[in-house]
Formats: structure tokens, C-alpha cells, sequence
């Protein structure tokens, strides 16, 4: 493992950039909206729910190709966050992660949703009851209780992340120390002549991360679902 | 004082309430199913009612005339629920501790170590809901609801889930709580004995409607 060359390490090191920065910012929304969809009835919920599965069940490079032209630099909001707030997506390493972050927001968002919906919200009742506003109700009892499932999505959204392919391709190309990621550098590797060596490193490395990242996420739940058990 | 004349429909189950009571303990007495859960939850804030108005110590809580409607954390109104509801990710000093940092109400050792004392819940301090027995889980879920400062406690059926014995555990407790806190109780049985121990006045509850409001004397004289 120790002759990882630097373009492979920095392969290695934007993949886990690229999916850190996802997941950390989806991860508030994505509770936001679980919340949402797991305890308020609204016009327009199943509308939602269905946008937020769409990178799931669409093909990839359409989600990438969509993402292109809504923040692309001639895209509505691209080119407006471009000159409003000098903030770039495409062909930018913030694009991978943009990519990232839309394709495992589903992943994301399921598992957390799901745990709020097993919150028994008598319990929000009773904080209600003892003084809490609602806003302390959520930040004091939903939240710690559906800790869980927000690791669970959080580890399940930054897995994702970490493997995504076709929509970060289609929308940031695979520009090496700037959008390329461990799987786009396979994808390259295995399109020259004798890239297999390194190729195999990096699935190698991908493999050890995904199973540390998994090993991490029983620890935090196993130790989460005691607390929740009141033990 | 305590003054409540509301109507709320359920489904097909209305309920129509009036009465008023200035007692330490007020017993709301009925069988299961004919509105008393539903009128302290209209009290608490956690129901609205259809038509009516809630009065607590000359505050209004609820007038649908005036459009006034306090909500449920504004009302300072203790809760104890039938299933104690314990925060499952809290030790039971954080549980106690709850309602004071939500109100952000100064801490007050002295009053702390009078209701701890007073439920003899000490030793318990640092334990889990999970690690309770059921009349434990109940006297750590009465003290919870004291330490908030509430203006008025509401307990449903606070033994309803307890057997026999851990009934006359509990009792005394909450006796005591009657005879040495100060704050107004409305206790909700379908047990005409629990009443009698503790109530002062009560009200009879029959399909929604006030059936009789009176002294402990109204109760069936027969345990049920």
C-alpha cells in the first residue's frame, strides 16, 4: 500500500472531501425535511417526498445533466450564484459535492425519517407539558432520540457519497486534483493500458474505507439505541 | 380556582363541561371512556376546545369568544400521565431537572431536596427510566411535574398502570403532596377509593356530560 502515488492519494483524499462536505450539508436539511415528512401533513408532501427519491430512481447522468443546467454557469441558479455570491459549481470540486449530496440525499433522508416516525411523539407531549417550546422540544427530545437514525443516514449518505459516479462525471467531468474522485480515477485508470496496478490500489482503499465507516456507524448506533432503551 | 365550561366534539363523542372548584384535589370521576382524559387534556392545552373557556387563578388560559389560547408549554400545567413518559435518554436527575431549564426558572436546591424527599426518589438519581419499576417511573414522573412550578397539576390516572400493591405505594406519596405542596391537583380515576383518599371536591363524569358535582360523598359507596 505504500507506493499510493500522490495523484492516487489525491484521488483518495478529494473522494473524502468531496463526500465529508455532502453529507455535512445535507445532513440539516435532510433532518428538516425527514422531520417534515414524518410529522406534518401539507399540500404538496407526496410531491416532495417524490422529488427527494428522484436522484434514486433516475439514471444518473440525467440527475448530473439536470444539475448542469440548474447550476451550471449558464444555468438559472448557477449563474446567479456565480454573481451574486462568487460561489461555483461546475467543473469545481464544490460540484462533485453538490453532485454527491443530491444523489444521497434519499439514503439520507429515509433512516432519519424513519426514526422520528418511531419517536412516541406522547413523549414531545410531555415536554410540551413541562415548559418546552416546540423548538425545545425538538432540539431536547426528537433530536437525541432519533439520533440513530441520523447517524445511520449520515453513514449511509457519506457511503453513497464517497461511490457516486455518474451524475458528478456528467456534471463536474473527471478533472484530476479538482473533481476527480477515487471512482472516476478507477474509471480513468481502467481506460489506459497498464492502469490496473493502481486501479486495484483504489478499490482497495475504497473497500477500507467503506468498512471502517460501517464498523463506525454500528459502534455509535449500538451505543445510541442503549441510550434510547433508557439503560 | 379552577373554571372550565367548554364543549369539544370527538368523533361521535361529545363532550359538554362546567363546573368549577377551588378544592386541593379535584377527582374527576368516571368510567373509562366518558371524557375525563379528554377534558384535562383541553386543561392542559394539548386538546382545543370547540367552544368554551378555561380559567386557572383569574388567568385565562383558553376562551374561544376572545380568541385567547395559551399554548400547552405557556400554561405551566404539570402533567402525569397514566405511562409516567419519561425521557428514555435521560437519567432521572436530568428528567427532574427538565422542566426547570425549559421554564429557565433559577435552580432551587431547597425545593429540589423537599420533593425528592418527599417521593423518595434520592437514590435514584442517577439511574435510567429503563432501570425503574413502575411505581418508581410514577413517583419520578410526579416529581418531574412538581419541579416545573407548575400552577396546576394534572394527573390521569397516575396508578392506572400500577397493580394493587404499588397502588398503596403510591398513595401516601401523593397525600403527602396534597397536604404539603402547595399546588392545586386535578386527579382523574375511574377508582372510587383513590378518589375518596384524596379529592376534596368532585366532579362525576357520565358520556361526556357533568353527571354531579359535589363533595367525596357523590362516589359509589362500594369499591368498584
Amino acid at each position: 500500500m505504500s507506493d499510493i502515488s500522490p495523484a492516487e492519494w489525491t484521488a483518495i483524499l478529494l473522494s473524502i472531501r468531496v463526500a465529508v462536505v455532502a453529507t455535512l450539508f445535507a445532513t440539516p436539511l435532510g433532518i428538516a425535511l425527514a422531520w417534515l415528512l414524518a410529522r406534518r401533513d401539507f399540500w404538496g408532501k407526496a410531491a416532495l417526498d417524490a422529488l427527494i427519491h428522484l436522484p434514486l430512481v433516475l439514471p444518473p447522468v440525467v440527475t448530473g445533466y439536470l444539475l448542469l443546467l440548474t447550476f451550471g454557469r449558464k444555468g438559472m441558479v448557477g449563474a446567479w450564484l456565480a454573481d451574486n455570491l462568487g460561489i461555483v459549481f461546475a467543473f469545481r470540486w464544490t460540484g462533485a459535492a453538490l453532485a454527491c449530496g443530491v444523489m444521497s440525499f434519499p439514503l439520507l433522508v429515509r433512516p432519519i425519517r424513519l426514526s422520528i416516525e418511531a419517536i412516541d411523539s406522547r413523549l414531545e407531549q410531555a415536554a410540551g407539558t413541562l415548559g418546552a417550546s416546540p423548538w425545545n422540544v425538538f432540539f431536547t427530545v426528537t433530536l437525541p432520540l432519533a439520533a440513530p437514525g441520523i447517524l445511520a443516514g449520515m453513514i449511509l449518505g457519506f457511503a453513497k457519497a464517497l461511490g457516486e459516479f455518474g451524475a458528478t462525471i456528467t456534471f463536474v467531468s473527471n478533472i484530476p486534483g479538482e473533481t476527480q474522485t477515487i471512482s472516476s480515477a478507477i474509471y480513468a485508470l481502467l481506460q489506459t493500458p497498464d492502469g490496473d496496478a493502481a486501479a486495484l490500489r483504489l478499490v482497495i482503499v475504497s473497500v477500507i474505507i467503506a468498512v471502517i465507516a460501517l464498523v463506525a456507524s454500528e459502534v455509535f448506533a449500538r451505543h445510541a439505541t442503549r441510550r434510547l432503551h433508557g439503560r | 380556582m379552577l373554571t372550565v365550561d367548554v364543549t369539544k366534539q370527538l368523533g361521535s363523542f361529545s363532550l359538554q363541561v362546567a363546573f368549577q372548584s377551588d378544592s386541593r384535589v379535584t377527582g374527576l370521576f368516571g368510567a373509562s371512556g366518558s371524557g375525563k382524559s379528554s377534558l384535562i387534556n383541553l386543561i392542559a392545552g394539548l386538546l382545543k376546545p370547540d367552544r368554551g373557556r378555561i380559567v386557572l387563578d383569574n388567568i385565562v388560559l383558553c376562551d374561544t369568544e376572545t380568541g385567547v389560547d395559551v399554548p400547552p408549554y405557556r400554561r405551566r400545567i404539570g402533567y402525569v400521565f397514566q405511562d409516567a413518559r419519561l425521557f428514555p435518554h435521560l437519567d432521572v436527575a436530568q428528567n427532574l431537572d427538565y422542566g426547570r431549564r425549559m421554564n429557565r426558572l433559577p435552580r432551587d436546591a431547597a425545593h429540589w431536596q423537599r420533593i425528592v424527599g418527599l417521593l423518595d426518589i434520592e437514590q435514584l438519581q442517577t439511574r435510567r427510566p429503563g432501570q425503574l419499576s413502575g411505581g418508581e417511573r410514577q413517583r419520578v414522573a410526579l416529581g418531574r411535574a412538581l419541579l416545573s412550578r407548575p400552577r396546576l397539576l394534572l394527573l390521569d390516572e397516575p396508578l392506572g398502570a400500577l397493580d394493587h400493591d404499588r397502588k398503596g405505594e403510591i398513595l401516601p406519596y401523593l397525600e403527602r403532596l396534597r397536604d404539603e405542596e402547595n399546588v392545586p391537583m386535578v386527579y382523574v380515576s375511574h377508582d372510587p377509593d383513590e378518589i375518596r383518599r384524596l379529592a376534596g371536591h368532585v366532579v362525576l363524569f357520565k358520556a361526556g356530560r357533568v353527571a354531579g358535582f359535589g363533595g367525596i360523598e357523590l362516589l359509589p359507596s362500594a369499591a368498584a
